[in-house]
């Protein structure tokens, strides 16, 4: 059987699964539609959150740029994990006992403001839209790659798919299929990690295998790593670095935009108790932990077994004639993904860091600069191709990524759904709207958020990591300070929230537009991205922890100078913060 | 919770002490060991580096996982004490 048949079987019989249960689970009340009738149980509701927070960035991009920058790029492994502790503790329990639908109902309950809901609305919809324009970038891609179709053509399958079940089965067919979209993509990810870790290690564990002994040399597996690319003029992989403010604000603003993301925040109104709540938190991150623990080991190997590849024979020989080339490298570069140059005409492919110091050794062993240039996303995807291991695992890579994607995009469209249909239909243009109406509603903002998001996926504006930034910086500036300082102030007023927020998220804008472009339109920007031009070394990435703090400052200086809020929400901050009670609000 | 404010009161205090230590520790596995305290550490071995190195890439995920079931063991415990669980 060919290897495309093989993928289209494991893709194709993955889709069918949960089209399957989208559409045994449909929906029926509204209530239904957007918390699934408030009875998940703690572990599914932790898988399915494992599911939506797992989008192809985690899947796809994370090994490959922690392979790339080693040490450095921890931030990413922390930054997405630890933003749990911040929602189990400062979040989840209080607003499930709050028992709202959603974030920007919360937000203008608590500050007794339409205007706050509306605020919090757009925060939501423009944190959301991004990352679902990310993600169906990202599912088009690998669409394209494994089904050997057209990058477009990929992203219209993405779209109907995301479509047939978001649209139609609402958030219980979401919680279900999100929890067999979590099986698949974690049984896709650690299967070819741990083949890999036992070939490299003898360590069936990938996690272990990371800190064990690499069985070829009998050195450190991370030591044999640093040694191999040390040699060919990259930075040591474990190596410190110097920007540790930076690194810092990175992690941080990852950790805040992971407990104000709408998307993840939800999926807390659907256990049946605030004590599940809790537990959920917990059990969210040990399915997400599964695979941020496989992660790091896939990428240490991947870049060793890339490495071995091109230097069979070591570092000091010569590396690998480009007529005898792998498959899988003749197969990712139609994608383009990888490209091949033969700047010094041996027929050999010389892959090393281009860099002064570097430049004299080069020299000395006629190398006219680096000649294969892999593209970092792929990583993960060519991992299975890069060990040999067989076409199944391979098929089910592919399932994994698309998993991955898909799941996140429909949960984020879930989330702007009910931000249009319940937050501002129902909220502010027509309150007495119909429970039908709001369900057609919330299907029309579905469908139209998906059409966007499509457009947009196939002309992202910039790279998927700047617009998950963005969408990361946006949530973190804008909606967390929002919701924290609701719950843990009584102080907090209307007018310091409003202030708060819009100042937090324009703040965080403007910065990542002067280094990014405006609206992320290429050559508007008014300074280059580089280390140099930014402000204390603060990279883009890393402004929304930095427009978090601006938020919270606001608002407690404009509320200091202001009224304090009504007696009734002083008593209604009082009773989000004490669990008896919560089981009457899920029977609306 | 009208007729039980001192408890009240108590309760969100006992819940403050109990984040406030867990960000203790939150902040120190990620942003201290892992970060601005690894060249503290650099010089303990593991595995080819440093328990720095070991923190930032799985250390401190496997203590945010400990601390937010320590978390919710220990609030269902409080409320149960100041009787505001749920039934």
């Amino acid at each position: 059987m060919s290897q495309f048949a093989i993928n289209i079987m494991f893709v194709g019989g993955s889709f069918l699964l949960y089209i399957a249960i989208a559409i045994w689970a449909k929906a029926g009340s509204t209530s239904d539609f957007y918390v699934a009738g408030g009875g998940v149980h703690p572990i599914t509701n932790g898988a399915a959150i494992g599911a939506d927070w797992m989008s192809a960035a985690s899947f796809i991009s994370m090994a490959g740029l922690i392979a790339a920058g080693g040490y450095a790029n921890s931030t990413f492994l922390m930054g997405w994990t630890g933003g749990y502790v911040l929602l189990a503790m400062l979040l989840a329990p209080y607003l499930r006992k709050f028992g709202k639908f959603t974030v920007p109902e919360f937000i203008g309950d608590r500050f007794y403001s339409k205007n706050a809901r509306l605020v919090a609305v757009i925060c939501l919809i423009v944190a959301s839209v991004t990352y679902v324009i990310g993600q169906m970038a990202g599912a088009g891609v690998a669409f394209s790659r494994f089904l050997e179709v057209d990058s477009t053509v990929g992203l219209m399958i993405a779209a109907v798919v995301v479509f047939i079940y978001a649209v139609m089965g609402g958030m219980k067919g979401i919680t279900y299929t999100q929890v067999a979209q979590y099986c698949v993509l974690i049984i896709a990810y650690t299967i070819p990690a741990v083949f890999i870790s036992l070939q490299l290690t003898g360590n069936p564990l990938p996690p272990l295998g990371l800190f064990s002994t690499h069985v070829d040399s009998g050195m450190p597996i991370l030591d044999k790593l640093n040694q191999v690319i040390t040699d060919l003029g990259f930075n040591e992989y474990t190596a410190d670095i110097d920007n540790k403010l930076n690194m810092v604000l990175f992690t941080l603003s990852l950790m805040i935009g992971t407990a104000g993301l709408p998307h993840v925040i939800i999926r807390f109104f659907t256990v049946p108790k605030v004590a599940d709540a809790r537990w959920s938190a917990g059990w969210a991150l040990v399915f997400i932990a599964l695979l941020y623990l496989t992660a790091p080991a896939v990428a240490s190997m991947a870049r060793l077994n890339l490495m071995t590849t091109i230097y069979p024979d070591g570092t000091a020989a010569e590396p690998i004639q480009y007529d005898e080339r792998p498959n899988w490298i003749k197969e990712w570069e139609v994608t383009g993904l990888i490209q091949f140059t033969d700047k010094n005409e041996d027929g050999r492919i010389q892959l090393y860091n281009d860099s002064e110091a570097f430049a004299p050794t080069a020299e000395a062993r006629g190398w006219n600069g680096n000649e294969l240039v892999v593209n970092r996303d792929i990583l993960v995807l060519a991992n299975p191709e890069i060990a040999n291991l067989p076409g199944w695992v391979i098929g089910l890579i592919a399932a994994g990524g698309l998993a991955a994607a898909l799941s996140t995009a429909a949960g984020l469209l879930l989330a702007i759904s009910s931000a249009v249909s319940h937050d501002l239909i129902k909220g502010s243009i027509n309150p007495a709207i119909t429970e039908k109406g709001e369900l057609l509603a919330a299907r029309i903002s579905m469908a139209v958020a998906i059409v966007v998001a499509t457009y947009l996926g196939a002309n992202p504006p910039g790279f998927a990591a700047q617009v998950v930034a963005l969408a990361f910086g946006i949530a973190a500036a804008s909606l967390f300070p929002a919701l924290m300082m609701g719950i843990f102030s009584k102080r907090v007023n209307n007018k310091g929230a409003i202030a708060g927020m819009l100042t937090g998220l324009a703040f965080t804008l403007v910065y990542i537009f002067v280094y990014k472009g405006w609206l992320f339109i290429p050559g508007t920007n008014n300074l280059a991205d580089t280390p140099e031009n930014w402000v204390l070394g603060i990279s883009p990435l890393s402004i929304g922890a930095v427009g978090a703090i601006v938020n919270f400052a606001v608002a407690f200086i404009v509320s200091n100078a202001t009224e304090e809020p009504p007696v009734e929400i002083q008593e209604l901050v009082e009773s989000v913060r004490y669990p008896r009670g919560a089981g009457q609000a899920q029977d609306h | 919770m009208s007729g039980h404010s001192y408890d009240a009161e108590a309760y969100w205090k006992a819940n403050l002490r109990l984040i406030f230590g867990s960000l203790i520790v939150w902040a120190l596995v990620s942003y201290g060991f892992a970060i601005l305290l690894r060249p503290m550490l650099a010089g303990i071995p593991i595995g080819g580096t440093d328990l720095g190195f070991w923190f930032a890439q799985q250390g401190s995920i496997l203590t945010f996982i400990a601390l937010i079931f320590h978390y919710a063991w220990r609030m269902n415990k409080i409320d149960e004490k100041f009787g505001v669980h749920e039934e």
